[in-house]
């Protein structure tokens, strides 16, 4: 680890981290296990610190769902048995919910609570831009997640929420989700491009000012005007939501900076995913989130670096032949012959090189870490996936600093 | 690993578009399966579309922009950029020069693009097949097209952008240049879909969805399917139970004795490597029974370091499986 963790007065666990606060927020790219690394977390919340805690997952595998029970519920929240808890050797202190994101149910909710009436609200619904906005407008998942979590804070029905992001392009995105809303509704381009329509003018009355006379002929060239007619149609429904869309993206992005809010950043120790949590960790510092863990996920054992295994593994290879013989003189009849057991001990030996190669590169890595929350938890590659309660019991035994039981 | 359905001729077509879950390794793929055909004698476009701006290093190269340039022999290279995009296009088709930024009109342009759907993605597709097609009327010195796609969850939008816009613009120019999009992208001499996976569960369960989505809602022909990071085989069934045997108390006493006492870890280490392997072993399995399109296998790689070294192990992999 690097010399700055072990200086560190009182080495912090994630455990003290998620009792300090009320919101934690797992990131990192896509495939780095982010999903079951929040579930895993909100799990050893509940059972060690108590108090009833969520996790909100955006896009669980399938079988991880079933497992938390929240398979096909939409938006709803879900209680994870405590059977199931007990089952995976806990006595559980507090409960555990669990709710996925339902992405369009969650933009329609937006839309009926902020237009001014309901007629403009299914005006805006059965828009066809609307749909296509919500459901493909990538952005548009980032800003709902946090959305829905400023709602779910507000509720106060939970004392920790743990909120697995959306895998985004660019990790970053997400953060910025709220302001570029806010900007997005409110901002003078699109009062400037709805002007034509505002006026009153339909085709051919338009009243263009200078600035916007170009972007209409070469926008009319191109697209022909019924589109542009559409979007500015839509864009004057949803203008009416203004206000009160403005002052919500605010609320959420003061949430994201209120201090019971934490940012984990999660990653394997591969080269592309770690670039990007280290860009990850310091835009976090840059726009001052509270950077509170990382996580280095699906590590490999430490006793791939050991240098006696290394010696034993190059003694398999090289005196194969000779312990194979040896090994043939005692009983048992899957040793009795040695050109095979000289095969398997040889691929032993090989096979541990191979995954030594991979072992260093990993620490290389994790020494190259330039920016490093106080707290860094490991979690070791398992051999099999995880798919249930047990499975994030022994993730979250790593993530809290206790693998042993 | 057989190659179980016989695989297309990948390289004869123009255009291959390389898709996958975020992380499976989809722009070494597609970077490698640039350089297999630079190797076998084509002069290459490789398009970075999901601009994380690192295809480059794949070559050992620095950034590309907009405008391609050759990071290896044979190799050239882009980065996509909507607004570029859209004022070549503007310059090629409406004979409209638009000199450096297009000023106000470009964040205009950049707000109604974000808002509006199908309108990056047509100018990302509509640079790509605009490329396709002057190589199949014999206007351009590249033989193929490979494009590092979009990832799983945006490519049908991508993919689909020329249907979608065609649903909503009723007249202009762009109508009319959505409908040879659309013969190019679906043209199965010309195009293929590649997806990119790992054998692990999120990865392939996108796979399949994807796969499905794509035969349900576009008339783009699929490819094959890349599985990446497939681990090695360790022991034949009779060689496990030899395996296993070296576990045993008296055996492990005895390696302990010949080769010291980190042997324990060697052991544990060769466990680890078999039930990782068995483990997706499964995956494959079910990628296997449920897609029926060609899969190509490409192992996992026991190196230390990145770069035009592991983009030529690679390629060599694919060109095995492609039998070249």
């Amino acid at each position: 680890m690097t010399p700055r963790r072990t200086v560190a007065p009182a080495p912090q666990g994630l455990e003290q981290l998620l009792a300090a606060k009320e919101i934690a927020v797992f990131c990192g790219s896509g495939g780095v296990g982010k999903t079951s690394a929040a579930a895993a977390a909100a799990l050893m919340a509940s059972v060690r610190l108590g108090g009833r805690v969520l996790v909100l997952t955006i896009d669980p595998a399938r079988r991880l769902a079933t497992a938390l029970g929240i398979e096909g519920l939409g938006n709803l929240a879900h209680q994870v048995p405590v059977e199931a808890l007990k089952g995976a050797g806990f006595e559980p202190r507090g409960e555990l919910w669990a709710a996925m994101l339902d992405t369009k149910q969650s933009w329609d909710d937006l839309v009926l609570r902020h237009a001014p009436d309901e007629q403009t609200a299914y005006r805006i619904l059965e828009n066809r831009l609307y749909h296509n906005l919500t459901a493909r407008f990538v952005q548009s998942h980032d800003y709902i997640a946090m959305e829905r979590l400023y709602e779910i804070h507000a509720s106060g029905e939970y004392d920790l929420i743990v909120v697995d992001t959306p895998p985004t392009r660019n990790a970053i995105d997400f953060l910025e989700a709220p302001r570029r809303m806010a900007d997005f509704f409110g901002g003078r381009l699109l009062r400037w491009l709805t002007l034509p329509y505002r006026m009153g003018g339909k085709r051919g009355s338009r009243v263009l000012n200078v600035a916007s006379r170009p972007f209409y002929q070469i926008a009319d060239r191109v697209l022909g005007s019924k589109f542009l007619e559409d979007i500015a149609e839509f864009f004057l429904n949803f203008q009416s939501m203004y206000d009160g869309f403005v002052e919500r993206a605010t609320a959420v992005e003061r949430l994201l900076h209120d201090r019971r809010t934490t940012f984990t950043v999660v990653t394997t120790l591969e080269a592309a995913p770690l670039r990007e949590a280290e860009v990850f960790c310091e835009e976090l510092a840059k726009r001052e989130f509270h950077l509170g863990a990382l996580v280095l996920n699906k590590t490999l054992p430490d006793y791939l670096l050991d240098g006696d295994a290394d010696e034993a593994a190059g003694a398999l290879c090289d005196d194969a032949p000779a312990l194979a013989a040896e090994l043939a003189a005692l009983d048992g009849e899957d040793l009795a012959e040695p050109a095979r057991t000289a095969r398997v001990l040889r691929t032993v030996g090989e096979s541990f090189r191979n995954f030594e190669v991979v072992a260093k590169r990993e620490a290389e890595l994790r020494a190259e870490l330039s920016r490093v929350p106080e707290v860094v938890a490991r979690v070791p590659s398992f051999e099999d996936d995880i798919a249930d309660v047990d499975g994030l019991a022994r993730i979250g035994r790593h993530l809290f600093s206790e693998p042993g039981r | 690993m057989a190659v179980v359905r016989p695989a297309p001729d990948l390289l004869a077509r123009r255009l291959l578009f390389f898709t996958g879950k975020g992380g499976v390794g989809k722009s070494t793929v597609a970077a490698a399966t640039a350089l297999l055909a630079a190797e076998h004698g084509k002069r290459v476009l490789l398009v970075e579309v999901d601009a994380k701006g690192n295809l480059t290093d794949l070559f050992e190269q620095p950034p590309v922009g907009f405008e391609p340039r050759e990071v290896h022999p044979g190799v050239l290279a882009m980065t996509m950029d909507t607004e570029a995009s859209l004022r070549e296009y503007l310059k090629l088709n409406l004979r409209m020069p638009v000199f450096g930024r297009i000023g106000p009109v470009a964040r205009v342009f950049e707000f109604v693009a974000t808002a509006a759907p199908g309108v990056k993605e047509i100018l990302t597709v509509g640079k790509i097949c605009w490329d396709v097609r002057e190589i199949v009327e014999g206007r351009s010195d590249v033989d193929l097209v490979v494009v590092d796609a979009a990832a799983t969850g945006h490519i049908v939008a991508q993919l689909g952008a020329a249907d979608s816009i065609r649903e909503l613009v009723d007249v202009g120019p762009v109508r009319q240049q959505t409908e040879w999009m659309s013969e190019l992208l679906c043209d199965p001499a010309i195009t293929a879909v590649n997806v990119v996976t790992t054998p692990e569960e999120m990865p392939v369960a996108e796979t399949i969805e994807l796969v499905e989505r794509v035969r349900r809602e576009l008339s783009v022909p699929l490819g094959t399917v890349v599985v990446n990071r497939v681990l090695p085989e360790l022991f034949t069934h009779t060689d496990e139970a030899t395996f296993e045997a070296l576990r045993e108390p008296e055996p492990s006493r005895l390696l302990e004795r010949r080769t010291g006492a980190g042997v324990t870890a060697v052991l544990d280490a060769a466990r680890l490597a078999v039930s990782l392997r068995r483990t997706r072993a499964a995956h494959l399995m079910h990628l296997l029974d449920t897609v029926d399109l060609p899969l190509l296998y490409v192992p996992y790689l026991f190196v230390r370091d990145h770069g035009l070294r592991v983009t030529r192990m690679v390629a060599d992999a694919l060109g095995e499986e492609l039998g070249l």
